[in-house]
Parts: C-alpha cells; structure tokens; sequence
C-alpha cells in the first residue's frame, strides 16, 4: 500500500511501531502538496518546518520515545488558527503586513490550544488552509488570497469557508485537516468535497488561538477521509481548556470505539423541512437510496418535525453579524497586520482607514449589518428578536431527540456550484447553508459524510448526508456516521 | 423601510471603517435586501420567549486566579507595525496643552 492510500489511523500506528518514517510521510504530502497548487488550497506550505519536526520525531522514535496517537500525521490547518511563528492571515489582508515592501503574514506568538494538543500526539502541521476571509462565507470566493477550486472539477467552488481544508484532504494533499464551523463552515465544505467533516458540539473544543468570528456558535472540528480517523482527531482535539471559559468539563467520550457500535435499533429522525422545496432533486435521490439501505441493515426512522428550521438563516445573519462586529473590532491598525496612515494624527482616522483598506466587501458588510442590528433603535427589532428565535430553534432540536438518536438530513441543498455563480448575490450565497445554520445556532454536533455522487453538467460532484446529535452526543454521532460510511462503502 | 447610502455612512462611522461614496451605495442596496429578508422574522410571535444568550455545554465556571507567564514582550511587539521597547505607538489623542 503506497502512502497517498493510508488514512490517519494507518499513518500513525506504522510510525508509531517504526515501519514507516516520519520523514517519508511528510516527502510525500509536500509532494502532493507541490502538485496541487493550482487548487490555490493553501497559503503557506511549511515546507522546512514540517521535514524538521519529521527528523525530530524519527530521532525521538529511534532513541525509544513513543510518538502519541497521531505519530507521523500530516495536518493542514486552516488559516484562522494560530501557529506559532508560522504565517496566520485568516484569509485577508486585515493580518498582513508589508515588510520591505512585500505583504507578509502575521506569525503568532502562540500556539492555539488544538494545535498544542495536536503536537503534543506526534502530528506534524504541514501548511495553513485558505479560506473565506475570516470564515465569511460559502463558497471560499471571499478569500484576499484568491479562490480554492474544488479537486473534483476545478471550474467549481469547494464550499466555505474552511475550503482550503476540505479541498486539501480530498485532493490528497494531507490525511486530515483542522477548519472552523460557524454557520456550516466544516460540513459544507465537507459535503461538497466529498469528505467527512465534524462539528462538535459548541463548547467540545478549545477556541483559544482561532480567530474569532461569532463567539456563541465558533467551534473547530476535523476534516479526514474516513470517519474513524475524524473520530481519533477529536479524542485528541477535545477537552476543558482553562484558556476559553465556554469549554466544556464534561468527560470526552470514546468516539473511535462508538464507531463500531451496531446498527441495529439506532432511531433516526428525518425532519421534513430539510426534504423540501430547495433540495435539489437528484441531491434528495442520493439521500433516498442511503435510507433504504440503512433501513435494511437496522436502523429505524421516524418522521420529526423541527417548525422553526425557516427561519435561521434570518436569526444566524443577525446574530452572527452583531457578534462579528464585535469580534473584529480588535483589527484596528494598532496591534498586528495592516495599518494606513495616510490621513493627519487622528486616532479615528488611523482605525478608519486601517479597516477600509484591510476587510473585504464581504466583511465590511458583515460589520456594517451587524452594527446596524445593534445600533441605538434597532437592537429589540433585530438582535433581542434574533435571539428570541434562536431559542424556538433550541426547542425544536430538544424535542425530537427525546425521539430519536440522531437525525439524517441533506448538509447542502445542491452539489458545488460554479465559480462566480452566487457571489454577486449575498442572499444566494447565504441559501447554501439553510441545513447546517439551525444546528449551529443549538449548539449542537453535527457531522458531514460522503454518501454518493450526482452527475451535473457532464461533472461527476460529491454528495454529503448530513447527522446531528444532541449537546454532547458526539458518540450517537460516531456511531451512526461509520454506519453510514459502511452502507456507501458496500453499495 | 429602505437602507440610504446615508445609514450606510452613519453606520459606517459607528463601525470605524472607512467606506468609499460608491461603496456605500452598492452595501445600502444589499443590506436592505438582507434586512428586508431578516424581518420574516417578524411572523413568529416570541413575547413570551426568553432570549438565547450562549448554548455552552456547561455553566461557565471562574478559573481559578493563578499568575502564570504571559507572551514575551518583545516578540509580540515584533509583530506590531508601530512599536519601540516600551509598547504600540498610536497617534496622539490626549490633548496635553
């Protein structure tokens, strides 16, 4: 089996046991990364970097050290999580510098804590991911550093906005990668991929180190090829960290062992919302032909309903946004990254122009709604509303899970569509998330899983099932998505 | 109720971040499509609905108040793109005088 076939698990366990180096593991994904350029999925190759901490883990496995749970793995990190000395942009020119006249990115002075945790198991961060600016966006369109092409036909998006991520781990580029879900952010992308891509449950997850974009729904999570190895990545991954106080302490559960749990006698919810009007047909044929065959190995469905799942893409934009111009008030010329200096001694006027030349169209539009929706006048019509609605939708999620374990339903309503085809419409673009915004706004864990393809115009296009669990019930979650991936695998 | 380039500006202003005249009157455009959009909900009746604040999993408890080493100054100042050895350098806004 050549390297390009083994997946995390694999990877670690013949490192771990000395059968394969570190080093040629990481030969290889650079290679792989050198020929996937033009996919424009990432924005810095840690080419040095990843090949000395190859060498140092080899010496350290040759003088008898054991190498942690994920010993020789490659990761590609998205590029709103902070490494230590390597570039962190956040997809904009917000955190860039010039120096000597060239635009250089800032390098933290810190690790995130997942990267830490990463480290601290053997994996080796092989580059950063790009992404929509500051993890706006669906379609990875937003980003300052261009758009990510979709592996599976290069005239089509990847999804976003952790794009770069999701397209690396398809393209082969790297066994797994970390991104950032917000509104759908890892799933989407996941879906349009065709890779497996977990949520966790908001909380599960360290934030501390990711740049922050909506506080009350960020959360990071794994992008792998095969479900297990997601579930290895989030063993490590999760976890009470002192450094973000809305982590959980809640034990973190064995979810690499919950994927091989039965079948049988798993209830799964299937909202009728998610089955409507929108969802292309031939998406819904893929998802069809999943059912029955999982109805035959086992499981059992039940209709639900979830009332309110209209109304979040109106709740998410108001909330997200209110939260976003927050957040990104800490871009302001002073600290890091850009700063314009043009006009006179004003402090004002530095912020001002500072943020005028570094966000985007599609950033400046987020912080303008957002601090509209919380300006003097507005804030009960569209915030306090917002919020209101976000509880309904909490309501929703609580009462068909005293029904069922999890719920099945489509993680987008089309396959990837065409570069330049939404972006000049920002409500188009915000449709693409419908089925993965009401479990953001729940906080609940939700993951991504390849579960067939459809043909649209001569392209052959992944298709993604989406599974959603309650608060904390990522191994329900686990369970039914290796299930999933067994069923797809045999059909 | 129609977004003006004007609301555009004001908001804007709130927001610190500078908008060109043309760039005001494409983002009054779009984000009145998007306000007019949001206020679907507007249909659902939430008097008696309490808002959501956070979803976190667990009550967020105090850490405990412990001195631990904080970044290296110089190297976080090395990132600043104004700084000397004592800190960030902003324009003047305190009037001495």
């Amino acid at each position: 089996m050549s390297i390009a076939d083994l997946n995390t698990l694999e990877i670690a366990a013949r490192v771990g046991q000395g059968d394969l180096s570190a080093s040629a593991v990481i030969s290889h994904f650079l290679a792989a990364t050198a020929e996937h350029a033009d996919l424009n999925a990432t924005t810095f190759v840690a080419v040095a970097e990843a090949q000395e901490r190859a060498e140092d883990l080899d010496r350290a496995r040759a003088a008898g050290a054991r190498l942690g749970r994920l010993a020789g793995v490659p990761i590609v990190v998205k590029d709103a999580i902070c490494t230590r000395g390597l570039p962190t942009t956040s997809g904009s020119k917000m955190l860039s510098r010039l120096v000597d006249g060239k635009p250089e990115g800032w390098r933290p002075p810190y690790d995130a804590t997942v990267i830490e945790r990463l480290l601290a198991e053997g994996a080796v961060i092989l580059a950063k991911a790009n992404m929509d600016e500051f993890a706006m966006g669906s379609s990875n369109e937003n980003s300052a550093y261009g758009p990510v092409k979709n592996p599976r036909d290069k005239t089509r998006i990847p999804g976003g906005s952790s794009g770069g991520s999701a397209a690396a781990v398809a393209a082969g580029m790297a066994p797994a990668a970390l991104g950032s879900d917000t509104g759908g952010s890892i799933r989407q992308p996941a879906s349009l991929c065709g890779v497996v891509g977990v949520k966790p449950t908001f909380g599960r997850v360290s934030r501390y180190g990711l740049v922050a974009y909506a506080s009350s729904l960020d959360q990071i999570g794994p992008l792998t090829r095969d479900v297990r190895s997601s579930a290895r990545l989030l063993e490590v991954l999760a976890g009470f960290d002192g450094k973000d106080s809305t982590s959980s302490a809640a034990p973190v559960g064995r979810y690499e062992a919950a994927c091989e749990q039965p079948t049988r006698g798993l209830r799964v919810g299937l909202p009728r919302e998610y089955f409507g009007e929108g969802l292309d047909p031939d998406v819904r044929g893929v998802l069809d032909e999943l059912i029955a065959a999982w109805k035959v190995a086992g499981a059992e469905f039940v209709p639900v309903c979830l009332p309110h799942t209209d109304y979040g893409i109106a709740t998410y934009y108001v909330l997200a946004t209110a939260e976003a111009s927050t957040n990104l008030s800490r871009f302001d010329g002073v600290r890091f990254g850009l700063r314009v200096e043009a006009r006179g001694a004003d402090l004002d006027a530095l912020y001002a122009a500072s943020r005028g030349a570094g966000f985007g169209p599609e950033v400046k539009r987020r912080i303008l709604l957002g601090t509209y929706v919380l300006s003097a006048g507005y804030y009960d019509a569209y915030y306090g509303k917002a919020q209101r609605v976000r509880t309904l939708i909490c309501e929703d999620f609580e009462r068909v899970f005293a029904q069922v374990d999890v719920l099945l339903t489509p993680t987008s309503p089309t396959a990837a569509f065409r570069l330049g085809e939404r972006n000049q419409d920002p409500l188009s673009m915000y449709m693409a998330d419908v089925y993965t915004l009401p479990a953001s706004l729940a906080g609940i864990p939700g993951v991504s899983v390849p579960c067939g393809d459809v043909v649209v115009d001569g392209s052959k296009l992944p298709v993604g099932v989406q599974l959603l669990a309650p608060r904390l019930g990522e191994e329900a979650l686990f369970r039914a998505a290796a299930a999933v991936e067994s069923i797809v695998s045999r059909s | 109720m129609a977004i003006t380039p004007m609301d555009v500006l004001h908001v804007a202003r709130l927001a610190r971040l500078e908008l060109g005249a043309d760039e005001a009157e494409g983002m009054a455009r779009e984000l009145d499509a998007i306000l007019v959009y949001v206020n679907k909900l507007d249909e659902l009746d939430t008097k008696d609905v309490e808002p959501t604040l956070q979803v976190s999993a667990d009550r967020m408890p105090f850490r405990p108040d412990v001195v631990v080493p904080s970044l290296d100054k110089r190297e976080v100042l090395a990132q600043a793109p104004r700084a000397d050895d004592a800190g960030f350098l902003v324009p003047g806004f305190v009037d001495e005088t």
